[in-house]
């Protein structure tokens, strides 16, 4: 498709259409629906890590405003699925315990669901809450990965592992020859610390069952409706897809948080029909932290062998993963299907083995958040080839230019299964220092120094997979769904059109960039296209918006769905100018006969469709509404380069990120601006990891950073002005040309600025510093080198 | 219970609500104004932002009781009909929002902002917006927004 024909088509900034209702007070999240009848949950979490429960609930059943309480003992449903079928190298299969909505008998982290309260009002709810009786038999928590690794005590009694698998790619024997061999190998021990996505809408719930129809309705904060649908509805409530609509409206923030099924879902849902009223549950912050899967948490240890040049020959890497208590829709894809494929990033790596446990503790169950994996890859190699330049002796980007994959290479099949379809490493590079002022570093370094400040830069440079992803690859990898897109174009008689889609919006703009695509293709207005998403009861079928997939799967669906409407409304202009089929051409909005002055107008065919008078039934069916499921052949590739500038103050500690240049290669851009805002949004999530984010648990397995005064969230003053740019390679597999741009602001930044931490602080001899660089770890860092220095 | 009167965004409403109802929930459940939002419960994130007699309040913070007899703006209230205030006009134009939930709260605080300072550096503007979190923008479009708006609101 071409770029910039059209005012509002591809490429260009078009302004968002979603926009006004939300700055005018006018959106509709799922606690602003209100139902008649309504009652309120409120769930009773356990305040243990790990306990056998025995619950009493009589006193509290009697509470004022209480319609009803329920326990796990009431609660007789499926158990809650994971998506993802990931087994052991040895072909144990994967360790996968019951995970039943409420507790049962026995509780596995602080949050866990013990009962839900359900009365006239929130109120009344938490009241009764409090009078119910809960005798915790305490047990031994295990939160730390090593104490679990060893199994003192198991998580599940019923299972005989707390390793929910160890799993492997590549060869490890290769791989040790070479180390024991090569010139050079740069060792790290790299921890990706535990975040807490927190979207700024906390995740809410309405049930809401229907006698009349004995169907169910569920709202629900979820970034893909469809697969709460079919994991709720088939595996837990066993309710029929034509029995169960499941809304998502509009949605505030996900960052991967809102794709899982959550008890809480269930709960209603099920509670709904027991009492027979809408009952509706809304998270607090505080009961999100302790609810809402966390994300990242890895221990990693690893090794790149390098010969006297400085080439990459070969990379181990051993990980452990937290999975936290249960696993979560996607949790155990993450730690080694989004990242140990990762491993070979833009280098040439030619050998690489990576193990993977994934430990059961009891915390929060771990899943994807934003990049899933991905950062965790780029980190540790971006980390470790940083380390390896300066045991080298070699700079930062000739170690980087000499082992990357040369823009001829593609495709580029890596050692660890995935095939890279297109990039230009080295151009991203190059622009990115440009606007780093990468030249003017030293002069700035002593500036700096004059003040008594260190100053640093840092390079990150990453490639992600994302659009996920090819069903029949994910399907041999143990996935147990398919990964297409689907949707509906809808030609109304008039000629607007409203797209169905199966992507969800929940800040990506989705409701303008597709009325960009269609636009573009089908040549009318933008105010004559409606995106429509979210809804079961609407939207033919979807798999949702996660994995940077909205515009690669989504989008594309849309392309190929707006084909077939274009297919069947030639043929029917050809009938009504008397034309042959081929002879008839569709541009900018007309369709025409080649070498007549004749022509008809989209609407014009829309109309006929419709009011089929003179219509080629023999042929064809009235209507124009056309709908397509896309399945990609692969993953696409953003990749790019980060630089990132930071000035330290020795006597206080803090970092200042005083500069922070990204140059991405996302492939063909629809907008611009919602491009850039994605990867702003990317930047400072991972800017916030590497230096203030933290999840802290206790050697109890209480969370101590349970609420914004512990958690420290990316304000406005901590974040810098960033200098962004594109510089794309198109993707080869999707008409469109386009990779994905949500995760990359994510995946890229957090090496980047830790190794510019590092770079500030060399000069005393600082090899590393954990994320995050908080004001005391880093002041620690500064004052235990000078201590050595003196010594 | 207690009373509450109040002038909410120019009408003057009055309700019995529990004595112990915050004024987010006065605004929220039971004026049905849906536009305020609430991300937090430690005072934090700024979502649940509103003007109380012209200063930007946490209305989390504040028992409706305690806004009785004030003149109360919310979200809903700035526009002009259809016309956006300046302030959402530059959120608009600049990108200033994505999923859209700490939008009203960062615009109301914007606007006092601006309000008190005509004219703000980007330093002024990023440690004005302290007390509201968005977790989508990184803050780069926000911050450009509130410049933007500052000089169309006569800066």
């Amino acid at each position: 498709m071409p770029d910039g024909q059209n005012a509002n088509g591809i490429g260009s900034s078009v302004k968002r259409k979603e926009d006004f209702r939300f700055l005018t007070g006018q959106g509709r999240y799922t606690d602003d629906i209100n139902r008649s009848g309504q009652t309120y949950a409120y769930m009773l979490r356990s305040n243990q890590a790990h306990a056998k429960i025995s619950v009493d609930t009589t006193a509290a059943k009697s509470a004022d405003g209480v319609v009803a309480i329920f326990t796990g003992d009431d609660m007789d449903v499926g158990s809650i699925p994971c998506g993802w079928q990931v087994d052991s190298t040895d072909g144990t299969p994967m360790r996968e315990p019951a995970h039943p909505p409420l507790a049962k008998g026995v509780v596995r982290y602080v949050g866990d669901q013990i009962a839900v309260v359900i009365a006239e009002s929130l109120q009344q709810a938490q009241d009764a809450a409090e009078m119910i009786n809960v005798t915790y038999d305490s047990l031994p928590a295990m939160v730390d990965m090593r104490s679990a690794l060893k199994g003192d005590t198991l998580v599940h009694s019923d299972l005989d592992s707390n390793v929910v698998y160890d799993w492997d790619i590549g060869d490890p024997d290769e791989i040790d020859a070479i180390l024991a061999s090569a010139h050079h190998v740069t060792e790290m021990d790299i921890r990706n610390n535990r975040l807490v996505p927190n979207p700024m809408e906390t995740r809410a719930a309405i049930g809401d069952y229907d006698r009349a129809h004995d169907s169910y309705t569920l709202y629900t904060t979820s970034q893909n409706p469809h697969v709460i649908r079919l994991l709720m509805g088939a595996f837990v409530l066993s309710i029929p897809e034509h029995k169960l609509r499941v809304v998502a409206p509009d949605v505030g923030g996900g960052f991967g948080s809102k794709i899982y099924h959550y008890a809480e879902e269930a709960i209603v849902t099920w509670a709904s029909q027991q009492v027979r009223r809408p009952v509706k549950w809304t998270s607090g912050r505080s009961e999100a932290f302790l609810s809402d899967a966390h994300g990242r948490d890895h221990i990693t240890k690893a090794k790149l062998a390098m010969d006297a040049d400085g080439n990459f020959l070969a990379l181990k890497v051993e990980t452990l993963a937290n999975m936290g208590a249960y696993l979560s829709t996607f949790a155990t894809a993450v730690p080694t299907y989004l990242y140990a494929t990762l491993l070979a990033g833009v280098y040439t790596t030619p050998a690489i083995h990576c193990n993977v446990k994934a430990i059961f503790t009891n915390t929060v169950p771990v899943d994807a958040y934003r990049g899933a994996g991905r950062p965790e890859a780029t980190y540790l190699l971006e980390r470790l080839v940083d380390r390896a330049a300066r045991e080298m002796g070699m700079s930062q980007t000739d170690i980087r230019r000499k082992n990357f994959i040369q823009p001829d290479a593609f495709p580029y099949q890596t050692p660890v299964a995935l095939q890279y379809d297109s990039g230009d490493y080295g151009a991203t590079l190059d622009s990115a220092m440009k606007m780093a002022d990468v030249d003017g570093i030293e002069a700035r370094r002593a500036e700096s120094a004059k003040k008594g400040k260190y100053r640093g830069i840092g390079y990150s440079t990453y490639v992600e997979a994302c659009g996920i992803a090819p069903s029949a690859v994910v399907g041999s990898l143990g996935a147990r769904a398919g990964l297409f897109e689907c949707a509906e174009v809808r030609v109304h008689p008039t000629g607007s059109v409203t797209i169905f889609t199966g992507s969800h919006s929940h800040g990506q703009g989705h409701e303008t960039t597709f009325a960009q695509l269609v636009v573009e293709r089908l040549g009318i207005d933008i105010d004559q296209i409606e995106i429509s998403h979210g809804d079961t009861g609407n939207i033919p079928f979807g798999m949702g918006t996660y994995g940077s997939r909205s515009l690669a799967v989504g989008g594309e669906a849309i392309v190929r769905a707006m084909d077939k409407v274009i297919d069947k409304a030639k043929k029917i202009a050809a009938h009504i100018m008397e034309a042959s089929e081929a002879d008839v051409t569709f541009e900018n909005g007309s369709f025409t006969v080649a070498g007549t002055d004749k022509s008809m107008a989209f609407g014009e065919v829309a109309l006929a469709a419709y009011v089929p008078h003179n219509f080629p039934h023999e042929e064809l069916e009235p209507g124009l509404d056309e709908k397509a499921f896309y399945d990609p052949t692969n993953f696409t590739y953003p990749g790019g380069t980060h630089i990132c500038e930071v000035e330290i103050d020795p006597t206080t500690g803090v970092v200042e990120v005083v500069n922070f240049a990204a140059v991405d290669d996302v492939g063909r851009v629809i907008n611009p601006m919602i491009v850039e805002g994605q990867i702003h949004g990317g930047l400072a999530q991972g800017i916030g990891q590497a230096l203030l984010e933290n999840c802290v648990y206790d050697e109890n397995g209480q969370l101590v950073s349970g609420s914004y005064m512990d958690y420290t969230m990316p304000r406005a003053d901590n974040m810098p002005n960033f200098k962004v740019g594109q510089q794309s390679t198109l993707c080869t597999h999707n008409t469109l040309g386009v990779k994905g741009c949500g995760e990359v602001g994510a995946i890229g930044s957090p090496p980047a600025v830790i190794n510019a931490v590092v770079d500030a602080l060399a000069e005393l001899g600082v090899t590393d510093i954990e994320m995050p660089a908080t004001p005391e770890k880093v002041w620690r860092a500064i004052n235990d080198a000078r201590a050595q220095a003196a010594e | 219970m207690t009373t509450v009167s109040l002038n909410l965004n120019g009408k003057v409403v009055s309700a019995d609500v529990p004595d112990n109802t915050l004024l987010v929930s006065f605004i929220r459940e039971t004026m049905s104004l849906t536009g305020t939002h609430v991300g937090c419960d430690t005072s934090q994130c700024g979502a649940c932002v509103v003007h109380v007699n012209g200063e930007s309040v946490k209305s989390c913070t504040m028992l409706a009781a305690m806004a009785d007899g004030a003149d109360v703006t919310t979200i809903e209230g700035i526009a002009d009909g259809d016309t956006m205030h300046p302030m959402q006009q530059a959120f608009h134009e600049n990108h200033g929002l994505q999923c859209g939930y700490c939008t009203p709260g960062m615009v109301m605080s914007a606007i006092e902002l601006v309000n008190k300072n005509s004219n703000p550096s980007e330093q002024e503007v990023r440690e004005g917006l302290e007390g509201n979190i968005c977790r989508c923008t990184g803050y780069h479009n926000i911050v450009k927004s509130v410049q933007a708006a500052a000089q169309n609101m006569g800066g």
